[in-house]
């Protein structure tokens, strides 16, 4: 039997780049998050806070440069489409990105009465960063060409994005703290879930709305009876995190990892959703990953390095979260 | 307002300031592992001192080069997109390896390395250190491949108008990028020297003559010395490469506009293109016949060999001298401050106080010295391949203006910024001195037992 590498190649670069994007805005998204907290946090917090994060937060951000790479490198055509597309709102991303960056570190280092500054700009930068990233999603599901009721579509996802960061975020801190501020952490994941919700809500019903092409794929029997595990699977997570935010935290700390877990669980079936409704498009009903991808010797040559580098990156990665494993406590430079 | 020359502005701030930030963390991940080896060798504290006051330099400006890194990879699309859809089958491959290879690498392990001291073994943080090191030399090695295929392209064809590679060895491997990398590398390596020589003096200028501080000042000086004539020599290696490969590049750089032999070594001038001379120039007879073909008669290309191809002349002239000229002062200082180091064991303070500024020299001449190669690349961005202006994307210049100004408000403070810190941590180093509280003593119990304890 002869595999048809040449039609296999895209399909597999388009995998990989959504796996890319899924664990990135997992991973990222706690952190962004716990930025979005910030403003919630006593100073104290704050300094524990950033220690639950400071080990990971660079990797985590890698997979973002792993996601636009592959963008890159596999689609070159979809690369320029969107990205030019969405100019201003990557701008402001990248803004984001850098403020936060480098907050990070300047906030440990600078004389202590300019600590504060750098944490206010720190939350801003997580809080701009999260919002450009649910606007060009709400954009994106749209079809890119959007006019004023699409842009108001994307501030709302926009939102409801950083709502879900402020959960993954309030779950990991959950997960690595104790005491009052792991307590407080619960009660920011109540409030982040309803809005959280709500946004996953508002993306489902608008995407086959905004395409009679999303909607037909949906809506036909009996495509709808396998699909039907997705969304009612991820109403059954929110309903259950959601009670389970009223016995939080269990005694001995038993499942502090859950609620991450759970929510990590959530994302993954709306990425699902979303992944089936723009399959085979990469820019939506504009460019199917086909037309978009680089060439076959080109993608092979990348996916040959891909299948070595990946589980080892993904072993070691694994090894750095195990370092430092535990309950988050100041950050020294040892 | 034209969005080519804008999104090209646009490009060089963000590349000139990125490149900033790898330029320290390349060479200065081996300064650290060499300071830990010298510590588990001699068991001496203030090694670790020296490292983990050197840390902090290399956390921060680590930072600096992802946030700055990030914003480079999305410009290639939102700016750019003709360069991918040309030759994506090329530069994707590389950008990708470099992901792979380095970016995760470095990001995994760095934790460890600046948090992970007391919660692994001293090999495993040892282990670390190297892969941080050696992620941060991989990552120059792809990119360094990738900017010397668009200097001098090789291995591939092109077919129904987009590059596609034929031998990946030889795109790697192209003419330029062995010396180009040995080059970069060295230069990296003088400017960690030279910023760890001069935050160094001003400890030494402040009083303070810790152990931490000479340990310090006597490896940025001595690293110095040794690599300023390597980087000489490997720069004039190059230079002759541009000369065999890009000769328009070279008859820039001189400012020569005629091919001919017996062509003067200019010194200075204000070359003028429209007018085609130079203004005020000075120059010694015979030079650059010399400097570049060895004899007084060798023939140097001139720029009137390529009417409407060859790159501007004022930038690429200046640059080169710039970068050419810190050089040279770079010399005189590191070897008269190894000098004093060596003989009197002392520092006189005209010199210290000399090797306070220089502390940037390094960033002045990698800057000067990447504006006349990417400079001097130009029109074309990938040498007789695609030009920059038809790279360019759909984005209405006014975004563009808007979005450049942004990001040069926001550089310029946050170099403000990493400057203050830096100094902020010599003077706070300075004012501890030994006594500076060794980390793995100072701190409350952690949630593991650290390793041997």
């Amino acid at each position: 039997m002869s595999f048809d590498w040449p039609a296999a190649l895209p399909l597999i670069f388009a995998g990989l780049m959504g796996l890319a994007i899924l664990i990135y805005v997992i991973l990222d998204g706690f952190d962004l998050g716990i930025g979005i907290l910030f403003a919630a946090a006593e100073d104290a917090e704050q300094d524990t806070m950033i220690a639950a994060i400071g080990p990971f937060w660079d990797a985590n951000e890698t997979w973002l440069v792993l996601a636009v790479g592959l963008l890159l490198v596999a689609f070159p055509l979809a690369h320029g489409v969107i990205l030019t597309a969405l100019y201003i709102p990557v701008f402001v991303l990248l803004l984001g990105l850098i403020l936060r960056g480098v907050a990070f570190d300047f906030r440990a280092k600078v004389p202590t009465e300019r600590k504060h500054r750098w944490n206010r700009i720190f939350f801003l930068g997580s809080l701009i960063a999260s919002l450009a990233q649910g606007y060009m999603l709400g954009v994106y599901v749209l079809g890119l060409d959007v006019g004023l009721g699409g842009m108001a579509f994307g501030v709302l996802v926009a939102f409801c994005l950083a709502a879900a960061y402020a959960a993954m975020g309030a779950a990991w801190v959950i997960y690595k703290t104790e005491g009052e501020l792991q307590r407080k952490a619960v009660r920011w994941l109540r409030t982040a879930l309803v809005l959280t919700a709500l946004g996953m809500a508002a993306v489902s019903l608008a995407t086959p709305f905004a395409s009679p092409r999303i909607f037909d794929k949906w809506f036909v029997w009996p495509e709808m009876l396998y699909l039907s595990p997705l969304p009612i699977l991820s109403a059954l997570l929110f309903l259950w995190l959601w009670r389970q935010t009223f016995h939080l935290p269990k005694p001995d700390d038993r499942h502090s990892l859950t609620p991450f877990l759970t929510l990590a669980a959530i994302f993954t079936l709306g990425f699902a959703g979303l992944a089936w409704s723009f399959y085979p498009f990469v820019v939506p009903d504009r460019l199917t990953i086909w037309q978009a991808a680089s060439a076959p010797e080109s993608l092979a040559i990348i996916l040959a390095g891909t299948v070595v580098v990946l589980p080892v990156i993904i072993f070691y990665s694994f090894y750095a979260y195990r370092v430092f494993g535990g309950k988050a406590t100041d950050l020294t430079y040892d | 307002m034209d969005p080519l020359i804008l999104s090209r502005m646009q490009f060089g701030a963000n590349i000139s300031f990125h490149i900033l930030f790898p330029t320290i963390t390349i060479a200065l991940g081996w300064v650290l592992l060499f300071f830990k080896l010298r510590y588990n060798a001699t068991n001496d504290s203030a090694w670790m001192r020296a490292y983990f006051t050197w840390v902090k330099v290399f956390a921060l400006s680590f930072a600096m080069g992802v946030v700055s890194g990030v914003t480079m990879s999305f410009q290639f699309g939102t700016n750019w997109p003709g360069y991918m859809e040309k030759v994506g089958n090329i530069a994707g491959p590389l950008l990708a390896y470099e992901i792979l290879t380095a970016f995760f690498l470095e990001a995994a392990f760095l934790g460890i390395m600046l948090f992970g001291f007391r919660r692994v073994s001293n090999r495993i943080h040892t282990l670390a250190t190297v892969l941080v090191a050696g992620g941060t030399t991989v990552s120059a090695f792809w990119i360094i491949a990738l900017n010397s295929w668009m200097q001098t392209p090789a291995g591939f064809e092109i077919r129904d108008g987009v590059a596609h590679a034929v031998d990946w060895w030889a795109i790697i491997f192209n003419p330029s990028m062995p010396y180009r990398l040995t080059h970069m590398l060295l230069a990296s390596g003088l400017t960690v020297s030279f910023l760890i020589s001069g935050l160094s003096a001003l400890r030494y200028l402040k009083g303070d003559r810790s152990e931490s501080m000479w340990k310090a000042l006597r490896t940025g000086v001595f690293t110095a010395a040794i690599l300023i004539p390597i980087q000489i020599f490997a720069g004039d290696q190059h230079g002759l490469n541009t000369l065999e490969h890009q000769p328009q590049k070279i008859a820039a750089m001189e400012a020569n506009w005629n091919t001919g032999p017996n062509v003067p070594l200019v010194l200075f001038a204000l070359p003028d293109e429209t007018a085609r001379e130079n203004k005020f120039e000075i120059a010694i007879p015979d030079g650059a016949s010399l400097v570049l073909r060895h004899s007084t008669s060798g023939v140097v290309p001139g720029l009137n060999d390529y009417p409407g191809n060859h790159p501007p002349v004022f930038p690429v002239f200046w640059g080169f001298r710039i970068m050419v000229g810190t050089g040279i002062l770079m010399l005189l200082v590191s070897w008269s401050a190894a000098f004093f180091l060596k003989r009197r064991h002392s520092l006189p303070k005209p010199l210290a106080l000399l090797m306070v500024p220089m502390a940037l020299s390094g960033w002045l001449a990698t800057l000067a010295g990447w504006y006349t190669t990417e400079i001097g690349r130009q029109p074309w961005l990938v040498t007789g391949v695609l030009k920059t202006a038809d790279a360019v994307g759909p984005v209405a210049g006014s975004h563009v203006a808007l979005t450049l100004t942004i990001y040069l408000i926001l550089y310029v403070l946050l170099l403000i910024a990493y400057l203050g810190v830096l100094v902020h941590l010599a003077l706070k180093a300075a004012k501890d001195g030994d006594s500076s509280p060794l980390p793995g003593v100072m701190n409350a119990a952690m949630s593991q037992p650290a390793a041997g304890e």
